[in-house]
């Protein structure tokens, strides 16, 4: 892959509460925000941060399920409501399953690199708490193949796909060595969120997280490797951020301290109805990453803060593997050594990752965007890691490893 | 005839009710797995009420906890389902089983509806007169090998079975409130009870994953043997302690005694609120009848008098009676002189605590307790710092634990229950009692 044609920064960013199970204000029977609140919300919270909102050129609005969720198709047109300068624009909604939001912003960095766009605006969004878990696992069911998987898989669907990894995970390194792993990613996640106040375990006071992480899974009840705490939440919330190129920093007003570049990124997608060619390995994040990093010229041990698609505890540990943190098989002891906590020497997820700050699936990758310019920039508040490296890195992947976008940033 | 054979033509009789809308989710739920089951047989439940906005309420709770059922049976749907291709997502099953669930139910307001069942389920108004006018309709109506099945609480069954016209095929299988949840059911055999339907009540129960513990047939049976006497008990302390504390006061003393420091779910007083005053009465009046006991209470009739009535809202809330709720707690109670309500929230309730004095040592739940898989350590521990104190709670407390432990005594003594077992497994499991009252703790 080529080296980026012109310079694209970030800057910018913010995002919502991730309302959903755990979070003190939520009440599953009374009403709720729509689509509508946490596009402003987000929307605004961007437009805050710089002078004029006319600079923008373009919106992208990344969501999966909408049309489901909330019965609203139509998302590049309803994301003109953050503000008037943005009508009679270009605006569009993309779709990659979970990792929409990482999608968006693949699609932004294009509009930017093509000349045509020097300031365009990346949002994500999803409002899930619509129904309950159990036919929410309907409509997530859409990120697989659902002709040729839905009918004979679980009811709880990608919980039972991610199970099946983490079966065959457990059969490689252990099954104890597995859970205790899983188990700490899930006290990572929670003892990060405890950071953030906009995510959805930010209220979690539970004493001994280990031991709920430790908790046996109930095959008959869920599934057989997973327990909920593996288990990212049902989740509403939205996410922005600014893609500009140097032109358009300059219009935004925005310094260069206060953005991150994109040094490279990588988009791929796997066949969607192929099981995966290797059940303990992300293989599309593996190779998404690789081509991000080729693009930047970096390796990874020139990134200093990670985001990845923690959806599932097991998920959280195959990414430590496809990042190239850890040999095959060895991500298990690297978690478990405490390297991905905030205080390791690859701090993962400090804003509490999918599992900890909650996963609205179509804004995760934009909100991983987010957390790590903030990290790069010295915004990150109570989550701030000290950086030893000048480079982070964020993996977003959509379904069952089948669509993936990496992005390489540089402070 | 077998059970299998039985449950393809059901009818539940007072269908709307509380009682008989539990049984009806229960039998329609059964029905409908197996029918999904069986696609070849069909299976029928005939709801029965004389109320029509029951009979619609009712089949609107079908519809919702139908729903709630297949929710939390998803694996099993997704298994019967497995060969529908037009049946993808948990969504389509379930909206699959619910519609499964209303297709067996037929409503209606005559009992000519139950003409064609072999099990019929009683549940209606408990009064003989009203029983007997049903059996003697449905002796006419259904087949002669139609087997009957009440949810009498206190009518005894044999002289019921013979001035119906239906010896032998009448059975007490008395649910606890509410029936889908409730994991006793009270199995009564008259004399005459014929042993075909004594083996199909049994193998029924535990179809339903019910408990049962028998009882003879003898009024009230075991639970409202003990419920009964131990209100009526209840209401004879109140009147002791009226003079001295002032009516309201010793309500609320022997209430909350029988909650805090007996350890119970819910305090006396509470308990026939829960059950409906009026409901009280008209047990007390059956056995009356039957056991030439003075079971009368004046206290009861005033308050009915007044209007005052408890029993729950068709939604669940609970209705003021002897006191007011908020919040499903208690936070008032009835004083009848001056028909209102005097809440808890005042300086009487606190001065009335005072009088009680400290609950035993180390401080125990109910709720805590409920959750202990043996709270016997516990339960001993808190007996015997109840013993020791030299409290007025202590002494009420320790009085109507005797009086509760002699209540249950006589229900043995009587034959209404085989043994002590039975009635502390009734209680135990009938009223979520952490101990049965023939034990000794005290």
């Amino acid at each position: 892959m080529k080296a980026m044609p012109r310079p694209v920064y970030l800057a910018a960013g913010a995002y919502t509460v991730s309302l959903g199970p755990g979070r003190r204000e939520f009440n599953p029977r009374t009403g709720r925000p729509g689509l509508d609140h946490y596009i402003r919300e987000a929307g605004r919270a961007v437009l805050a941060q710089i002078g004029d909102p006319a600079v923008i050129d373009e919106g992208v609005i990344g969501n999966f399920m909408a049309a489901r969720f909330n019965r609203q198709g139509h998302l590049g047109s309803l994301m003109t409501i953050v503000h008037p300068s943005l009508e009679y624009k270009p605006a569009l909604r993309v779709e990659g399953a979970c990792a929409s939001g990482g999608l968006a912003l693949a699609t932004g960095i294009k509009s930017v690199l093509s000349g045509l766009a020097d300031v365009v605006l990346v949002m994500g969004v999803e409002v899930q708490n619509t129904v309950k878990a159990l036919y929410c696992a309907d409509y997530l069911a859409g990120a697989g193949y659902y002709a040729g998987e839905r009918k004979d898989g679980p009811a709880f669907f990608f919980p039972g796909r991610f199970s099946e990894r983490a079966g065959a995970y457990g059969a490689k390194v252990g099954p104890a060595l597995a859970r205790s792993a899983m188990a700490r990613w899930y006290r990572n996640a929670v003892e990060h969120a405890r950071l953030n106040p906009d995510a959805q375990e930010y209220h979690n006071s539970v004493p001994d997280l280990l031991a709920h992480g430790l908790t046996p899974p109930n095959p008959r009840t869920f599934t057989e490797h997973l327990n909920l705490f593996d288990c990212s939440k049902v989740s509403d919330g939205a996410a922005a951020i600014l893609l500009a190129s140097g032109e358009g920093l300059r219009r935004l007003g925005l310094a260069r301290q206060d953005a991150v570049e994109v040094a490279g990124f990588g988009q791929l997608a796997a066949n969607l109805t192929a099981p995966p060619p290797d059940l303990t390995e992300l293989t599309t994040c593996r190779l998404a990453a690789a081509q991000a990093m080729a693009m930047a010229g970096i390796a990874i041990q020139d990134a200093g803060v990670f985001e990845v698609h923690d959806c599932f505890t097991i998920s959280g540990l195959l990414s430590v593997e496809a990042l190239g943190l850890a040999a095959p098989g060895a991500g298990a002891e690297l978690v478990l050594a405490g390297a991905t906590a905030r205080t390791g020497p690859f701090p993962m997820n400090t804003g509490g990752g999918l599992i900890g700050y909650g996963h609205p699936t179509g804004a995760s990758g934009v909100r991983m965007a987010v957390d790590l310019w903030r990290q790069l920039t010295g915004r990150a508040g109570t989550c701030q890691v000290p950086l030893a490296r000048e480079h982070g890195i964020m993996v977003s992947m959509g379904g069952n490893d089948k669509t993936v976008v990496s992005l390489v940033l540089r402070r | 005839m077998d059970l299998n054979t039985r449950l393809r033509q059901v009818a539940v009789v007072g269908a709307a009710g509380k009682m008989g809308s539990g049984i009806a989710l229960l039998l329609a739920l059964e029905l409908a797995y197996r029918a999904l089951e069986q696609p070849d047989a069909t299976f029928i439940l005939n709801l029965i009420d004389m109320n029509d906005a029951g009979l619609q309420g009712l089949v609107r709770y079908l519809r919702d906890q139908a729903a709630k059922d297949g929710e939390k049976q998803i694996n099993r749907l997704r298994a019967l389902f497995r060969d529908r291709a037009d049946l993808v997502d948990n969504q389509d099953m379930v909206q699959e089983f619910v519609f499964e669930v209303l297709l067996r139910i037929r409503t209606g307001k005559t009992l000519a509806l139950a003409a064609e069942s072999l099990l019929v389920f009683e549940a209606a108004f408990e009064t003989e007169e009203v029983k007997h006018a049903i059996y003697r309709d449905l002796a006419a109506r259904c087949p002669a090998e139609t087997f009957f099945l009440t949810n009498t609480s206190s009518i005894p069954l044999q002289p019921l079975g013979e001035a119906c016209g239906i010896p032998g095929r009448l059975i007490g299988f008395h649910f606890y409130n509410p029936p889908a949840v409730q994991k006793l059911v009270e199995l009564i055999r008259p004399r005459d009870c014929a042993p075909e339907l004594a083996a199909l009540a049994g193998e029924l129960a535990r179809t339903l994953r019910k408990t049962t513990v028998p009882a003879n047939d003898i009024a009230g049976f075991i639970g409202n043997g003990h419920f009964i006497r131990d209100g009526l008990y209840a209401i004879r302390e109140v009147e002791r302690l009226a003079p001295e504390h002032g009516f309201v006061p010793a309500l609320y003393l022997v209430d909350r005694v029988s909650r805090d420091f007996l350890l119970r779910p819910m305090g006396i007083f509470q308990l026939m609120d829960y059950v409906g005053i009026d409901v009280f009465q008209l047990i007390t009046r059956v056995m009356a009848a039957h056991l030439g006991e003075d079971l009368h209470s004046e206290l009861i009739d005033r308050v009915l008098a007044l209007g005052v009535k408890g029993g729950q809202a068709p939604g669940g809330a609970q209705k003021p009676g002897f006191l007011d709720y908020q919040k499903g707690r208690p936070a008032a109670v009835y004083d009848p002189a001056a028909g209102a309500y005097a809440s808890l929230d005042s300086p009487w309730a606190r001065e009335a605590d005072a009088r009680l004095g400290p609950l035993p040592e180390p401080g125990q739940s109910w709720k805590a307790l409920s959750r202990d898989p043996d709270p016997t350590a516990k339960l001993t521990a808190w007996f015997r710092s109840l013993r020791d104190l030299d409290t007025l709670g202590a002494d009420l407390a320790r009085r109507h634990y005797r009086a509760s432990r002699e209540t249950g005594l006589g229900l043995v003594r009587r034959g209404v229950a085989d043994g002590p077992e039975d009635v502390n497994e009734v209680l135990k499991l009938g009223f979520f009692h952490l101990y049965g009252p023939i034990t000794d703790y005290l």
